[in-house]
Formats: C-alpha cells, sequence, structure tokens
C-alpha cells in the first residue's frame, strides 16, 4: 500500500485522473441520490432552460433537467466502457495465450480469423454489427466487447511467444510441468501487466465507442439517458442552447481523458522500464 | 563403479539433424556417451560443438518439429527416450533428471516467490500437502547453505543475488530427487567465488545422495575441479574421452591439447594466451574426414578419413584410483595422437 502511494506521488497526472474518476464515479454510481430530478421527468414549462443554481447544467427540449440525466447517462457510458474492456480482455487474454503456446494449425486458424476481424475499420464493423443486432444499448456494448477482443488476442499471443522462450519457462519443461500448469502459472501472470494496461486504456475508448453509436442512434434510445445519444439531439439546438451539447460532451472528454491518464499511470507502475524521463 | 549397472544415460552413435533452409544442420554426429549411476560426468567442448544438444535431446526438450534423429539411440534410466510417448517423458523430466541451465537470473520466473515456485515443482511429482511441500522446501534450501531460508522462499526472484538464485535452482533441481542431474553451463553467469561455492554444493550433494551429474562447460578448470570423468566433444563428435585426470594430465587429441593450452594458468604474463586458429566447420556441410581437419598442426593425408573412436592402449598405465574400474576407458579419435604427456598442468585442484 506505502509503495503504492510513493507511485503515486511520482505520477502527478495518474493522481488527477484517479481522483476524477473517484468524483465521477461517485456522482454517477450513487445518481439515485446525487442527481436532484428525475431524469426522465417532463417539464415543457422549463424547456430549454439555461443554466442556473435550480438546473445546474440547464434543461433540454421537453424540461428535463440536463445535469439528472448526465448522471444517469454515465451509468450506461461507463457501464459500457468496464464491460467491453473487462470482457475484452479476459477472452481475448485466454485465447490469445493457449493459441501461442498450442501454436501449429489452432494457432493459424485463430490467428487469422482475428486478422480478418483486424482488417476491416472497426467502427464500420460496430456499426455493421450494431445495426444488425438491433440498436439497443446491450448491443452496441457486445457489438464493441466483439471487434476489441483481436486486439486482445494478438496482445497475449505476442506475449506468450516471448515467455514461452523464457528460461524459467523451459525450465518448468525440464522439471515435468504440463501445458495447463506452464500456461496457468508462466504465461497468464506474465503476459497479464500489458494486457491491464491495455483494458485500462481500453476503458475510456470504449466509452468513446458507445457515445459514437449513441450519437448516431445505434446504442442508446429515447428515452433512456445516454452522453452519445444526448450529445446527438443536444447539436439541433447547439446555436441557442449549447449547455445541451457541452455539458455532456464534456462528460465525456472529462471521463476518457481521467480513464487514459490512469491507463498511463498504471503502465509506468506495471512496467516501469517504458516509463519516459 | 560397477560396470554391470545399467547406466543412468546411455548415448548410442547419436546423430541429430536440424533441417533448415536447403538442408540440415547436423549438431550431433554419432556421439556416444555413458553416465554411470553417482558418477559426475563432464562434457567440454567450444560453442557449437554439441554438448546442449546433448543435454537437450537427453530429456527430449528440443522442438517437437525442429530436428531429426538420423541414427543412434537414447536411453534413459534404461528406457528409450526418443521412442517413449510424452506423456512418459513429462514424468521422467525432474525425476530421473532434472536440469540446470547457465542464466540464473532468468531462470525464476519473476512473478511467482520462490517457495511457490520450489512447491510447484515439489508438488508436481509426488501428492504432498503445501505445508509439507513447504517445510521440504526450507529444508532444500538449507542444505544449499542459504542462511535465511524462511525468508528466501518469500522473496521474489528479483531480491535475490545470481548465485543465490543458482543455489535455488540447484535445490529445485535436487527436490524431485533425480537419478541424473544435467547441469548446463550452470556457473558461467556467476563470478568466480560463488561459482566455486556452488560447485562445491553440487558435488557435495551429488555424492550424498548418489545423484549422477553431466556437467556440461567449456571450462577446463571446472572439469579438473568436478568430474571423475570427461568427454571432449568437437563439431557434434566425441573426440577424446577418458578420466579427468588422465585426459588433464597427458592429453591425446590435438584439440583437446589446444582446450588445455588456451587456458590462464600455465601462461606467463604478458605473453599472449594460446588460441585454436581457426572456426568449427559448418555443420550444414559436415567434413567426411576429420572433422578437427582445417585446425590441426597435424593434419595429413591420413585425417581425410574419419578416426573412428577407438580404445587408446596406455603405455603407461596409471594405478587405478579407488571407485576407477577398467569400465573407465580411454578413447581417443585421432590419426595422429599426441606423444608426450604435457609438460604441466593447469588446473589441478580437485
Amino acid at each position: 500500500m506505502s509503495y503504492f502511494w510513493y507511485q503515486l506521488r511520482r505520477s502527478p497526472l495518474m493522481l488527477l485522473g484517479l481522483l476524477i474518476l473517484l468524483a465521477v464515479g461517485l456522482a454517477v454510481g450513487l445518481a439515485g441520490w446525487v442527481a436532484p430530478y428525475d431524469p426522465e421527468q417532463i417539464n415543457l414549462v422549463q424547456r430549454l432552460a439555461a443554466p442556473s443554481a435550480q438546473h445546474w447544467f440547464g434543461t433540454d427540449e421537453v424540461g428535463r433537467d440536463i445535469f439528472s440525466r448526465v448522471l444517469y447517462g454515465g451509468q450506461q457510458s461507463i457501464g459500457v466502457g468496464l464491460f467491453v474492456a473487462g470482457c475484452a480482455s479476459v477472452v481475448g487474454a485466454i485465447v490469445g495465450c493457449f493459441s501461442g503456446i498450442l501454436g501449429g494449425r489452432i494457432d493459424g486458424l485463430i490467428m487469422r480469423t482475428m486478422d480478418v476481424v483486424l482488417s476491416v475499420p472497426s467502427l464500420v464493423l460496430i456499426m455493421a454489427l450494431a445495426a444488425a443486432l438491433g440498436p439497443s444499448l446491450f448491443n452496441a456494448m457486445l457489438a464493441i466487447t466483439l471487434v476489441r477482443i483481436p486486439f486482445y488476442v494478438r496482445l497475449a499471443r505476442g506475449q506468450t511467444l516471448s515467455i514461452r522462450e523464457m528460461a524459467y519457462v523451459q525450465a518448468a519443461w525440464t522439471f515435468g510441468a504440463g501445458r495447463r500448469h506452464v500456461v496457468r502459472w508462466h504465461v497468464v501472470r506474465n503476459a497479464a501487466s500489458p494486457i491491464v494496461v491495455q483494458a485500462t486504456l481500453d476503458v475510456g475508448g470504449a466509452i468513446l465507442m458507445a457515445a459514437a453509436l449513441g450519437f448516431i442512434g445505434l446504442g442508446a434510445q429515447q428515452p433512456t439517458a445516454e452522453w452519445g445519444a444526448m450529445v446527438a439531439t443536444g447539436r439541433n439546438f447547439l446555436l441557442d442552447q449549447w449547455w445541451y451539447t457541452v455539458t455532456p460532451g464534456c462528460a465525456i472528454l472529462v471521463t476518457a481523458l481521467a480513464c487514459n491518464l490512469v491507463g498511463d499511470g498504471v503502465r509506468d507502475l506495471l512496467d516501469p522500464k517504458s516509463r519516459v524521463k | 563403479m560397477n560396470a554391470d549397472a545399467t547406466p543412468i544415460l546411455d548415448v548410442r552413435g547419436l546423430s541429430l539433424e536440424f533441417p533448415v533452409f536447403g538442408g540440415a544442420v547436423r549438431a550431433l554426429n554419432g556421439v556416444s556417451l555413458r553416465v554411470m549411476p553417482g558418477e559426475i560426468v563432464g562434457i567440454v567442448g567450444e560453442s557449437g560443438s554439441g554438448k546442449s544438444v546433448t543435454a537437450m535431446a537427453a530429456l527430449r526438450l528440443l522442438p517437437p518439429d525442429g530436428y531429426r534423429v538420423a541414427e543412434g539411440s537414447l536411453h534413459l534410466g534404461g528406457d528409450d527416450v526418443l521412442a517413449a510417448p510424452e506423456s512418459i517423458v513429462r514424468q521422467w523430466r525432474g525425476r530421473r533428471a532434472a536440469m540446470i541451465f547457465q542464466e540464473p537470473m532468468t531462470a525464476l520466473n519473476p512473478t511467482q516467490r520462490i517457495g511457490e515456485q520450489m512447491c510447484g515443482v515439489l508438488r508436481a511429482h509426488r501428492r504432498v500437502r503445501s505445508r509439507d511441500a513447504l517445510a521440504q522446501a526450507e529444508s532444500l534450501l538449507r542444505d544449499m547453505m542459504i542462511p535465511d531460508p524462511a525468508q528466501v522462499l518469500r522473496a521474489y526472484p528479483f531480491e535475490l543475488s545470481g548465485g543465490m538464485r543458482q543455489r535455488v535452482m540447484v535445490a529445485m533441481a535436487f527436490s524431485c530427487d533425480p537419478d541424473l542431474l544435467i547441469a548446463d553451463e550452470p556457473t558461467t553467469a556467476l563470478d568466480v567465488t560463488v561459482q566455486r561455492q556452488v560447485l562445491q554444493l553440487l558435488r557435495h550433494h551429488a555424492r550424498e545422495r548418489g545423484t549422477a551429474i553431466l556437467f556440461i562447460t567449456h571450462d577446463m578448470a571446472v572439469v579438473s575441479q568436478l568430474c571423475d570423468r570427461v568427454y571432449v566433444m568437437y563439431a557434434g563428435t566425441v573426440v577424446e574421452q577418458g578420466p579427468t585426470r588422465r585426459v588433464l594430465r597427458d592429453p591425446r587429441h590435438p584439440y583437446t591439447r589446444g582446450l588445455l593450452d588456451g587456458l590462464p594458468e600455465g601462461a606467463s604474463p604478458g605473453t599472449a594466451l594460446a588460441a585454436i586458429p581457426g572456426q568449427v566447420p559448418d555443420m550444414r556441410h559436415p567434413p567426411s574426414g576429420c572433422p578437427f581437419f582445417d585446425r590441426c598442426a597435424f593434419a595429413d593425408e591420413a585425417c581425410r578419413q574419419r578416426p573412428a573412436l577407438l580404445p587408446l592402449d596406455t603405455d603407461t598405465p596409471e594405478p587405478a584410483a579407488a571407485g576407477e574400474g577398467a569400465a573407465e576407458e580411454r578413447l581417443l579419435a585421432c590419426w595422429h595422437p599426441l606423444a608426450q604427456p604435457a609438460a604441466d598442468m593447469p588446473g589441478e585442484r580437485t
């Protein structure tokens, strides 16, 4: 624990990112208590009101409190980010490690499949998948996860190939270790750190992806609050009611930035040699 | 040594190739060697002479589709290693023969504590409870003269020095009570004082437990300290073999002599050390005659024929020391064996 604090003091940016994430996480996670209004409460008298003490971020075209909607929307967006990073990294790491250890035809088959997925621009593929599955936040999440998996497979396999040649893996074979033992105790443990780094960096990316899908209408559907969808609707009022677009936009920006800061910090922690002085 | 006992490791006429683009590299060319129970045997030779390949082949650790056995056989504890199924060979690894490598720095998993790794090895071969395994690991480390074994068990490899890590490796290798310990240049990466300690530990424990050691090195001085018998390898073949003291005192093959002359002990300060001119032959096209032909000062027409490894009839027989019997024959593959014994022998510190 003290080591953790020592590292934090050395990287103020990571500390900043963590604090932001903590604040955002608390506000979003406790939206039910923090939010001053029901996010779907329509109040036509107060439509498109400017930010004020009553409505911190103003109101939208049907008078819903934008601050409350940003908080609730965050549950969707951040949830997607965590789910995508978590699922894609675990699935990708397992597939990649075994692909690398098994080698041969199975490895070839897996990697060529991944190459096919990687050869299509990811946004196009995500849109196609999300559209094919039907527009909903869950399907968007699934689509992003599927498209992110190959990156982890490739990363994990590359790690496995280099770890496989390490002396301690060779030594493990000489002591009579089996394939499962080697993967579990040697490969996964030593391949973990770049995968964890990639996953933390991916949280922000996935939030952006989800927002982008929401923006083009393939993510969360009305009346559910979601950052990307809010930005998209707010666009129509951008000239006169800037806050409608800017506040959820800032929420996306700040959260993604904080995720990336933390991701960079995690990389420095796990791989001190990559730290640029 | 008892000549009737089954050798732990019995390699006969083994030729092994690595297929490469446009041919094959012949890494071993008719190697025969034998390690009897409890014996400490050295293999010396320069890089590329096939020492390590022999060791890897003994446990069938070479990449499965990366090599081809052209001829010969390899038996470990009386069983054919080359023919046995993988699952059986896996059981032999660690039990019949364990291995120690050159790099103590990377031979331990950096993400696992020493204790976990040692227990992993112990429990891979025997059903023991983790607490018993830990106690056993501690006593193994204590045997390796590690001052505070309990603390080392809790340490990660990066917290230990190179010598300490190599001791841990030796302890791990002994942990399954192997019949044979294959040590592939285990002291090359260590400094001289630590090297000496590790060698003493190896020797002491091998003798105490009756473990045989196959010691691979390019260092004649190390051989003289440790080994009962020595095989001198060159270009994938054994060129000379025999009891260590006799080979070192009375080298008959020009290559062995060259290796010994390269040692700094005998040289006077300020003079250049003797070196063997030339390089190991390209084993994609192994020479048909004596492999040492190109580099040998005594080479002539006769050497275009491959010399067989034959018993050397010693005209000055030495009284056999305790434990050395008729099985300890001296073999030599040379058409022009050196006649006179070398004047002063370096490295006699056994």
